[in-house]
């Protein structure tokens, strides 16, 4: 029992960052852009992130600055894939390589040339500190940051479906002349869907870097952005589905946690690769199946119908 | 002519310029309120363009237009829909996974408080619009799952929902059956009786003469003139829109059909996403006969071509040319056994654009001994050969041998792609839609080409979408449905009805 509960809040723990960066990818998307950068945003938001906490001692702040570093990065994508019309892969593959570079360099020049940053001043628990402390349940206390992930999956979920602008983002990502002639700004709407995949995946990397572990080091992201990706494929572009997707790719590395404790007979390199090896599981059964957005990745040109 | 509120369109002068292309030259259309005005030109010659500008998607170099009397400047379709104008296009601007009341509404949503959806309410004033216009259209059902002359109503309805007064059409019978095209003429005339105008854009005479008050003809960008189609005929429209007399009947001599040489029995093919798209259908194609495919775009057509050149894969069944089976082989060996093919898409499937004619013009053929030895290809024979079928098939410009393919106009592009097919002497030849987007004189050559073939012994499997090209070039007719041949007609045996209704799967055996 005390296991399962450990494994359970493991699970929301490891999975906050995910569905962050999924849903990220969900909303760009479903606009028809193809975000292929989330795990650079995040990288960007957990450096940010861990830089504005040590410096101000505010994680709110710091969560905030996350995410706004992270539009900063996704307005980079916007603009060469929206505005120019750029090879969204492309441009989405520059901005992973540029983001670890720009993390390191930022974390070097702020604190004296160390590759990771101090111990920095974490987002508050769920239920406060001291909740059932000493017992298993503990355990299930997770970081505010989970609670706002699943909040963000709610409303994303309700304007998608339920609101005049989830119907328009939707049809800019499937048929995008169709919404041009109704006189929808098919621009505008990718601009702002891109800029909230990038607040998002900023999100996303704080909830590492001022959630889970408490500072910066360049192995805090790691691939989470690529796990995300296939998250969204695997929840087939819509915010519950990747929420769960998530959850399945958390309890993977939560699995590894547990069962690298040192008792295990499997070396825990090899249990390292668990949600990688997921990953790919998932993608090669799915990835042909499921059916993504009609116009994902493909730049709308105005006059070329 | 003057500027009257009689007439609910009046464009004057129009001039629209690409470049150095004049597209369209001072260009007038007048539209009565009230009636069905049709624009008729071959492909290319403008028709579309005016439209776009009328829809504020161009905008004119120069020109005047009118709106029951008013002038009007329209520089983007949010003003055009504003002004009560309503296109719809000829490939549908339609969301497949969206329901249809949700493409009605779109950018112009029914909403409570705070840009919150009112399905509901959307629903009521849908219905209401389906209802008042006698649609039969489900508000419910989503536009992958319905017909194509439903979908087109859902285009016709969208703009009704915006207040549209008078409708532009683009080509809108190029999809339909013959049923569908019947129902739409009704749909026509029961929005004139409602106050409604119409502008039709289309090249399809017949139904120029069925549904039209008045036609306006364009020539290479230029105005030929308005004329009133109850005074008009068929062949009158047609030698003002080729700005010549042309033969729309296609003579040819009865069919002396010989053995057997494409035959193809219980083949299934699956597209990508594993659906079965050719369900175990049979079929024969002697020498020396026309074998013409209907069907709606759609059915299986494009899988069987791709199934008989081992583009594809045949889940079931064989294809055998003359007695071998060539099914799940190599494009390669279905080329050497003889078949060539006339893709359908020549741009995507039948020639390499950048590349010069005379490269195009080898395609298949290239590893043959007489253009090269070894690795090498000889550009002097390559050249010499193109040469030839440049003045045999009146390929021009003259001397292109050496140009891009891709400045040639799409008639001789399309020129090239059958010379290349027929010089290599086939047994069989495919012709996927060998006519689309040919202007009338090019339509002509081709099908006489088609029969000359025919009389040199070669099958010919004909596959097109234009039910009157099957009709008239075809010596043996096979409906196509659900992948499946449902019926089979020698020529003259079977009328347009009869063929439209099992193309939309009715009375299927």
């Amino acid at each position: 029992m005390d296991k399962v509960v450990l494994l359970l809040g493991i699970t929301l723990m490891y999975s906050t960052p995910l569905v962050f960066g999924a849903l990220g990818g969900v909303i760009s998307e479903r606009s028809g852009v193809t975000n292929i950068g989330i795990e650079g945003m995040m990288v960007i938001g957990a450096i940010t992130a861990a830089t504005t906490s040590y410096f101000t001692g505010n994680p709110w702040l710091a969560f905030l600055a996350a995410g706004a570093a992270g539009a900063v990065v996704a307005l980079l994508h916007a603009v060469a894939s929206v505005s120019f019309a750029a090879d969204q892969t492309v441009s989405g593959v520059a901005i992973n390589l540029l983001a670890p570079g720009i993390a390191l360099f930022s974390c070097r020049r702020f604190f004296d040339g160390g590759a990771t940053t101090p111990i920095v001043t974490k987002l508050p628990k769920v239920f406060g500190d001291g909740w059932m402390a000493d017992t298993p349940w503990a355990n299930l206390n997770v970081n505010v940051s989970t609670l706002i992930a699943f909040l963000a999956c709610v409303i994303m979920w309700f304007v998608l479906y339920k609101t005049k602008w989830g119907l328009r983002v939707r049809a800019v990502g499937e048929h995008p002349a169709a919404a041009d002639t109704l006189g929808i700004d098919v621009y505008k709407t990718r601009y702002v869907c891109v800029l909230v995949s990038g607040v998002l995946a900023g999100f996303g990397g704080a909830s590492v870097t001022i959630g889970i572990i408490s500072q910066f080091t360049p192995t805090a992201i790691a691939g989470q952005g690529f796990i995300a990706l296939a998250a969204v494929i695997f929840g087939k572009w819509t915010p519950f589905g990747t929420y769960g997707a998530c959850l399945l790719f958390g309890a993977t590395q939560a699995l590894t946690i547990i069962l690298g404790g040192g008792q295990s007979i499997i070396p825990s390199s090899i249990l390292a690769m668990l949600p990688y090896v997921m990953t790919i599981i998932v993608l090669v059964l799915f990835v042909g199946r499921s059916v993504a957005p009609k116009a994902d990745g493909v730049p709308y040109i105005k006059g070329s119908r | 002519m003057e500027v009257s509120s009689e007439y609910a369109v009046q464009m004057h002068g129009i001039v629209k310029r690409f470049g150095a292309f004049t597209a369209l030259d001072h260009i007038d259309l007048d539209v009565r309120k009230q009636t069905v005005h049709a624009i008729l030109g071959e492909n290319g010659a403008g028709k579309t363009t005016l439209m776009n500008i009328l829809y504020g998607l161009y905008k004119a170099d120069e020109g005047k237009t009118y709106l029951y009397g008013e002038e009007v400047g329209i520089s983007n379709p949010t003003e055009a829909i504003r002004h009560g104008i309503g296109m719809v296009h000829q490939h549908f601007m339609l969301v497949e996974n969206f329901t249809v009341t949700e493409n009605i509404i779109l950018g112009d949503e029914v909403c409570g408080t705070a840009g919150v959806l009112d399905m509901g309410r959307a629903r009521k004033e849908v219905t209401k619009l389906v209802e008042e216009y006698g649609f039969e259209v489900d508000p419910d059902a989503r536009i992958q799952d319905i017909s194509v002359g439903m979908q087109q109503r859902v285009e016709i309805l969208k703009a009704l929902y915006r207040g549209a007064e008078i409708l532009i059409l683009d080509e809108p019978t190029a999809v339909l059956t013959p049923q569908e095209i019947d129902k739409l003429m009704e749909i026509m005339d029961g929005l004139v009786s409602k106050g409604k105008t119409i502008i039709i854009i289309t090249h399809k005479l017949k139904e120029i003469m069925r549904s039209a008050h008045e036609c306006s003809i364009v020539r290479r960008g230029k105005y030929m003139g308005t004329v009133d189609v109850a005074q008009s005929s068929e062949n009158d429209l047609a030698a003002r829109m080729v700005g010549r007399n042309v033969n729309l009947k296609v003579e040819k001599a009865p069919a002396h059909p010989k053995d057997v040489c494409l035959s193809i029995k219980g083949l299934t093919v699956r597209d990508e996403r594993g659906i079965e798209q050719v369900r175990d259908l049979n079929l024969n194609v002697r020498a020396g006969e026309i074998v013409g495919i209907a069907g709606i775009d759609g059915n299986g057509q494009s899988e069987l071509v791709d199934a008989i050149m081992s583009l594809a894969k045949a889940r079931a069944g064989t294809i055998e040319v003359k007695g071998v089976e060539v099914q799940n082989t190599s494009p390669r060996k279905v080329i050497d056994s003889g078949v060539a093919t006339i893709p359908s898409d020549r741009h995507r499937w039948g020639l390499v654009l950048p590349m010069i004619v005379s490269e195009n013009a080898v395609l298949e053929h290239h590893g043959d001994e007489v253009y090269g030895k070894g690795i090498m290809l000889d550009y002097d024979k390559l050249r010499a050969y193109t040469e030839e079928l440049v003045s045999q098939f009146d390929i021009r410009p003259a001397g292109c041998e050496e140009e891009r393919i891709s400045g040639l106009s799409g008639g001789n592009q399309q020129k090239v792609i059958i010379a290349r097919s027929v010089t290599h002497a086939p047994d069989v030849l495919i012709a996927f839609q060998p006519t689309r987007g040919l202007d009338v004189g090019a339509i002509e050559f081709v099908h006489k080409t088609l029969i000359a073939e025919r009389d040199r012994g070669v099958a010919i499997l004909l596959i097109s979408y234009e039910l009157d090209e099957v009709m008239d070039v075809s010596d043996k007719i096979a409906v196509i449905y659900h992948g499946q041949i449902v019926g089979e007609f020698e020529q003259g045996t079977v009328g347009e009805d009869e063929l439209g209704l099992l193309m939309a799967g009715g009375g299927s055996q």
